[in-house]
């Protein structure tokens, strides 16, 4: 097998959780030394962490690269790999955008959003992905023999807790020409919603199975019978369909919400939802005993959110 | 501004459980409904309001067998003036990249500004418009939740976690994948199905793309599903069974120890 490599990412020098995943990732499937990549402008606190976690660490510094472009950052990496290289990064929206066209330009295989990594039978890579938002697995084969790049989703492999210092070596290489067709501008903040949904106790979060924009009433009435301390949220269709504000939307590409008790109603339980709920006790209503977010919630209850929201908020009425 | 948008025939997840077949080697297929994917009926909504702005033509593009006609038609009938189906044996389980191998030899066929995919389909991958853009070489962005027209350029916003949106300049012409929630897709009717059954629209096998069938389809795959099953994600939720009343009552007493209620 050919060099396996890990594209990890940061900010500000503190390394993303991902990195430590991916450690832990390729240590399924090669005893082989894996060499760190890190890019970016002034990256040496974020190589000194990465050299940690992996036994060597490349750092390619430019100024052109202080904000991760990917096409920019694709050509960084193309003057720098090793013929049939195997690239290992975060499915994370760098990663969408990365990831693709970097194995097109190595000429391997892609595999994405591989939630574990089964092991390695010569050049062939097998891993575990999920289809159709989550609600069936399968068993995927991935032919390294002419390189690859595999997105790994955040948070699917556990990292290695404890692990001994890596005491990896930094080696610096260059970036080569980082001319793009593809500038960065800026970064927009949403605006801020009537409501910090970040803050409350209680949230009555609801997905598709609403249904219909006229039955969010029965969420904001169950959310006024609970009390002060709950407000209603969302997940993202109800986002997308512009029946409520998006600083309600809870997931990646909404707020992260650590409240006490997280009422999920009609949510499939999509992984970039569930990667926005960072504590408490999920409990999650749903009409199809398949759904995902039976898999993920601490109590589950079968039953339909129309039929059931009322009646829940009719029984805390009389409590 | 020519605008090439690639979509999918998929199982239409809001319509049907899918779940797995009796042997637990696929998904069960029989009367499954099928649709457009959702982000290429974003994609095609978005094409069509810049060419309302700009003038120019939308093309619709699918992979797929007779029955993937049915979605070209559908997004012709929400505005795009073209469709072309690529249809051949040879194409069947392609991986991301065969698919994207035949796009390009549809894409080349034609002079396009801007070629727009949804972000991402049925297995996941949100592949298929990078490889695109890479094997084009021509500037990619995905995920992209806002476009602006310039001249010889766009500004797209893509969205990033937390909420953000990344702006980024990108010369013309480029490859997007579109998010979700850029803009609300119109209503497509029985009628606008009707108007637009008659049109023709042009098929092409492997030798009509010029592409060798032994690099696309199952021939060509480097990245190959083996079997569908169940997932053991998790230890599952503790379901709550009984009555209405009875869950209601344990549902109450755990949000209690839980704090939620006061």
């Amino acid at each position: 097998m050919a060099t396996v490599y890990a594209f990890v990412a940061h900010s500000d020098g503190v390394l993303d959780d991902s990195a430590a995943e991916l450690a832990a990732a390729a240590k399924k499937f090669t005893d082989a030394p894996v060499t760190a990549i890190v890019t970016g402008s002034g990256v040496d606190a974020a190589a000194a962490k990465a050299a940690e976690l992996f036994p060597a660490v490349w750092k390619i510094d430019a100024a052109e690269l202080a904000y991760p472009n990917a096409e920019v950052v694709r050509k960084a990496l193309l003057n720098n790999l090793d013929a049939g290289a195997v690239v290992l990064m975060a499915h994370n929206t760098f990663g969408m955008d990365l990831a693709p066209g970097l194995a097109v330009k190595i000429g391997g295989a892609f595999v994405a959003d591989v939630v574990d990594i089964e092991g390695a039978d010569g050049d062939t890579l097998k891993v575990i992905r999920q289809e159709y938002g989550g609600v069936v697995s399968t068993h995927v084969t991935v032919d390294m023999s002419a390189g690859a790049v595999v997105t790994i989703r955040p948070g699917a492999v556990a990292a290695e807790e404890g692990a001994a210092a890596a005491g990896g070596a930094i080696e610096a290489k260059a970036a080569g020409d980082v001319s793009a067709k593809r500038k960065f501008i800026e970064i927009r903040e949403p605006e801020a919603g009537d409501v910090d949904i970040t803050k409350a106790e209680v949230l009555v979060s609801i997905g598709r199975g609403i249904e219909d924009q006229d039955n969010i009433e029965l969420a904001h009435e169950l959310a006024k019978a609970i009390g002060s301390q709950a407000e209603v949220a969302c997940s993202r269709p109800i986002v997308d369909a512009k029946w409520m504000d998006a600083s309600r939307q809870v997931g990646t590409s909404g707020k992260t919400v650590k409240p006490k008790v997280y009422l999920a109603m009609g949510i499939s339980g999509s992984f970039q939802h569930m990667g926005g709920i960072k504590g408490g006790v999920i409990i999650a209503v749903n009409k199809n005993p398949n759904a995902p977010i039976f898999q993920v919630a601490n109590v589950g209850i079968e039953a339909d959110i129309l039929e059931f929201i009322p009646e829940l908020t009719e029984a805390l009425g009389d409590l | 501004m020519e605008i090439l948008v690639c979509v999918k025939r998929v199982p239409d997840t809001a319509e049907n459980e899918i779940e797995l077949n009796s042997a637990g080697n696929d998904i069960e297929r029989d009367d499954l409904v099928y649709s457009v994917n959702e982000w290429d009926n974003y994609a095609v909504e978005e094409a069509i309001q810049i060419v309302d702005k700009v003038g120019g033509t939308v093309t619709v593009v699918t992979v797929g067998d007779e029955e993937a006609d049915e979605v070209l038609r559908r997004e012709m009938a929400m505005g795009a003036q073209n469709g072309i189906l690529l249809n051949d044996e040879a194409f069947e389980d392609s991986d991301s990249m065969g698919i994207a191998t035949l796009l390009k030899a549809a894409a080349e066929k034609g002079k396009y500004d801007l070629i727009m995919t949804g972000a991402q389909a049925d297995a996941g991958y949100a592949a298929v418009g990078g490889m695109l853009a890479a094997m084009m070489d021509l500037p990619y962005a995905s995920l992209v939740n806002m476009v602006e027209v310039g001249d010889g350029k766009l500004t797209v916003g893509r969205e990033i976690e937390g909420g953000n949106q990344e702006v980024n300049e990108i010369e013309l012409p480029c490859v997007l994948s579109i998010q979700t929630g850029i803009n609300e897709p119109r209503y497509v009717g029985i009628k606008g199905i009707r108007q637009v059954s008659g049109i023709e629209i042009p098929e092409f096998d492997a030798a009509g793309l010029g592409v060798d069938p032994a690099t696309v389809g199952a021939a060509g795959a480097k990245t190959k599903r083996v079997d569908y099953f169940i997932p053991e994600t998790g230890e599952g939720a503790e379901m709550l069974t009984g009555s209405t009343e009875e869950i209601i009552a344990k549902l109450i007493d755990i949000m209690k120890a839980n704090g939620g209620l006061k």
